[in-house]
């Protein structure tokens, strides 16, 4: 008798303590992810729990989509830093190419609060504390540089070293970086110009009036390409202050974050982000001015 | 014999005398209890010590301080230039005004339009169109923004002052003209002698009072680009997150149009004087 009892009496103690374990939340979460792969399934290689199409990875991006970020408008074809560095994240995630899919969001609609329609979205967005009310945030990707632009036939239009720019004329937005780059770094031998604003700024290079003009690297392509006639990227200059940083715009809580943060982290360990940004933004028309 | 004054007069100077020492306590009583409810009314305000924080900082003064002084220097170089040619421009564009006859009129029109025109146009955008709108043109020897920033200041100013000026010239009775003219002196000399020294004595204090607005107007150079005292304080206010180097230099303007305000209230003290003795 005692042989037939003793392994149900000790069944029902196991079961007895299974069933007070159970009670409390953080065992069981503990038993059932208790596998060996737990740090693996937090963010499983191409198989994230909660992406906005099962099994692939939606990338948003705004319609059009400029150089250098992008080319020809084609988010899809890798080509660009933006575009370079997504489907880097995206294989880092353990997506391949093919599974990752394309949506067009315009700039305010990422950022606004509400549904999203992309697991997450690369569009040169600042990480800034307002916009963390709103929406997640990656770890940066990018940390914005400092660009000197002038036009053609300016005296500094083929410099290529700090020290041919000190000889010039140059303009920046009044308490902006831009202008602790050019009183930090370039440090000119003429007093620089201060303007109210980089429109203002602007127009004083159009008109002559100053040599070149510091400014962010994005509102350097912007200008040199969109705005002025016979604009010139001049060169990218050594980091100064506190940049600003582009991240990764995900949906406010998403389980993803964690995930995506962690490959932009790697990607930055590793060195691609640097490779990426010489291949599109230094060679890219950009050179640095050393 | 030499003089004493009555046992009446006596009195009469105690009297004065304490009546004097009265209001003089009385003055520094009232004064004394207002000063203390306005510092107690500020100091004791729940955000002092954020404002005195931001604004009164005795680090973040000091070490702006030489970069705004050298911003000042622009100013006060600046003002020496232009007060000096916006009193001609004036003047001589009063005079044009107040020019008579039939084939002056080309001339008075311009002259009148001049002092409609800039009187009108707001200073920040008169230096707008000269320091961004004149160098556009591209044409050969545009002088520097700070040159053309300063004229705008000269022909902002020198329409106000034209107008003083008129109004002086207008004020001398027709009778000193015809007066002068009898005597023999041509129009030119009537006025040059007789016109338009007692017009400018007349309208120096309100003359004076526009030299004073110019002298901190003179500021607003800074949005075409040069950096001067504002510009530097406000490059230290970006800097610094305070705005410290703004008092600093609202003190330097203070101290530069110190004088020039003593000097305007004696002048129009004087005027005063001269105007009454008469009546």
């Amino acid at each position: 008798m005692v042989s037939r009892l003793t392994p149900l009496l000790i069944g029902g103690a196991v079961l007895a303590l299974a069933s007070v374990t159970a009670c409390s939340p953080v065992e069981d979460d503990t038993t059932t992810s208790a596998s060996p792969s737990a740090s693996v399934d937090a963010c499983p290689s191409g198989a994230l729990t909660g992406t906005v199409t099962p099994g692939k990875l939606t990338i948003g991006t705004d319609n059009p989509a400029y150089e250098p970020w992008f080319k020809d408008n084609k988010p899809d074809n890798g080509q660009g830093f933006e575009s370079a560095i997504a489907y880097q994240v995206a294989q880092r995630l353990g997506y391949t190419k093919e599974q990752v899919a394309w949506t067009s969001v315009t700039f305010n609609n990422a950022i606004a609060p509400g549904p999203k329609t992309f697991d997450f979205d690369i569009n040169q967005f600042s990480i800034t504390d307002e916009r963390k009310q709103a929406v997640d945030f990656s770890s940066p990707y990018y940390l914005v540089r400092q660009t000197v632009i002038t036009t053609k036939g300016s005296k500094i239009a083929n410099a290529k070293t700090l020290a041919e720019l000190s000889g010039a004329k140059l303009g920046a937005q009044v308490g902006t970086t831009s202008y602790q780059a050019v009183t930090d770094i370039i440090k000119p031998t003429a007093k620089p110009s201060v303007f109210n604003s980089n429109d203002d700024a602007k127009a004083a290079l159009e008109n002559g009036t100053v040599d070149g003009i510091v400014v962010d690297l994005p509102t350097a392509f912007y200008m040199t390409g969109a705005e002025l006639k016979d604009g010139v990227i001049v060169g990218q200059l050594p980091q100064v202050g506190v940049p600003e940083q582009f991240g990764l715009v995900l949906d406010k809580g998403s389980k993803l974050t964690g995930c995506v943060s962690g490959a932009v982290d790697q990607l930055r360990q590793d060195g691609s982000l640097a490779v990426q940004e010489k291949t599109w933004l230094s060679d890219g028309g950009a050179p640095e001015l050393q | 014999m030499t003089y004493a004054p009555s046992a009446r007069q006596r009195e009469r100077i105690v009297f004065h005398r304490r009546q004097a020492i009265r209001s003089v306590l009385l003055a520094a009583l009232s004064t004394a209890v207002v000063g203390v409810l306005i510092v107690v009314g500020i100091t004791g305000s729940p955000g002092w010590p954020r404002v005195k924080q931001s604004f009164l900082n005795v680090d973040v003064a000091t070490k702006y301080l030489p970069d705004i002084l050298d911003g000042f220097w622009l100013n006060i170089q600046l003002f020496l230039v232009c007060a000096p040619l916006a009193l001609l421009l004036g003047l001589a564009m009063a005079v044009l005004r107040t020019l008579r006859g039939p084939v002056f009129f080309p001339v008075r029109a311009i002259a009148t339009g001049y002092t409609y025109m800039f009187r009108g146009l707001p200073l920040i955008i008169t230096i707008y169109l000269f320091a961004f709108g004149l160098p556009g043109l591209r044409l050969q020897g545009t002088p520097d923004v700070l040159v053309l920033g300063g004229a705008a200041i000269v022909i902002t100013y020198g329409s106000y002052l034209a107008e003083v000026f008129r109004a002086g010239i207008e004020s001398v009775h027709p009778s000193q003209v015809a007066a002068a003219r009898s005597l023999g002196l041509s129009y030119r000399q009537a006025m040059r002698h007789v016109v338009l020294p007692q017009a400018v004595r007349r309208v120096a204090p309100p003359l004076l009072n526009d030299v004073v607005s110019m002298q901190k107007d003179v500021g607003l150079i800074s949005l075409a680009g040069p950096i001067d005292a504002i510009r530097s304080a406000q490059i230290g206010q970006a800097g610094s997150a305070n705005f410290t180097p703004y008092v600093v230099a609202a003190v330097l303007f203070i101290l530069l149009a110190l004088p020039l305000i003593v000097i305007t209230d004696r002048v129009t003290l004087r005027a005063a004087r001269t105007q009454n003795a008469g009546s």
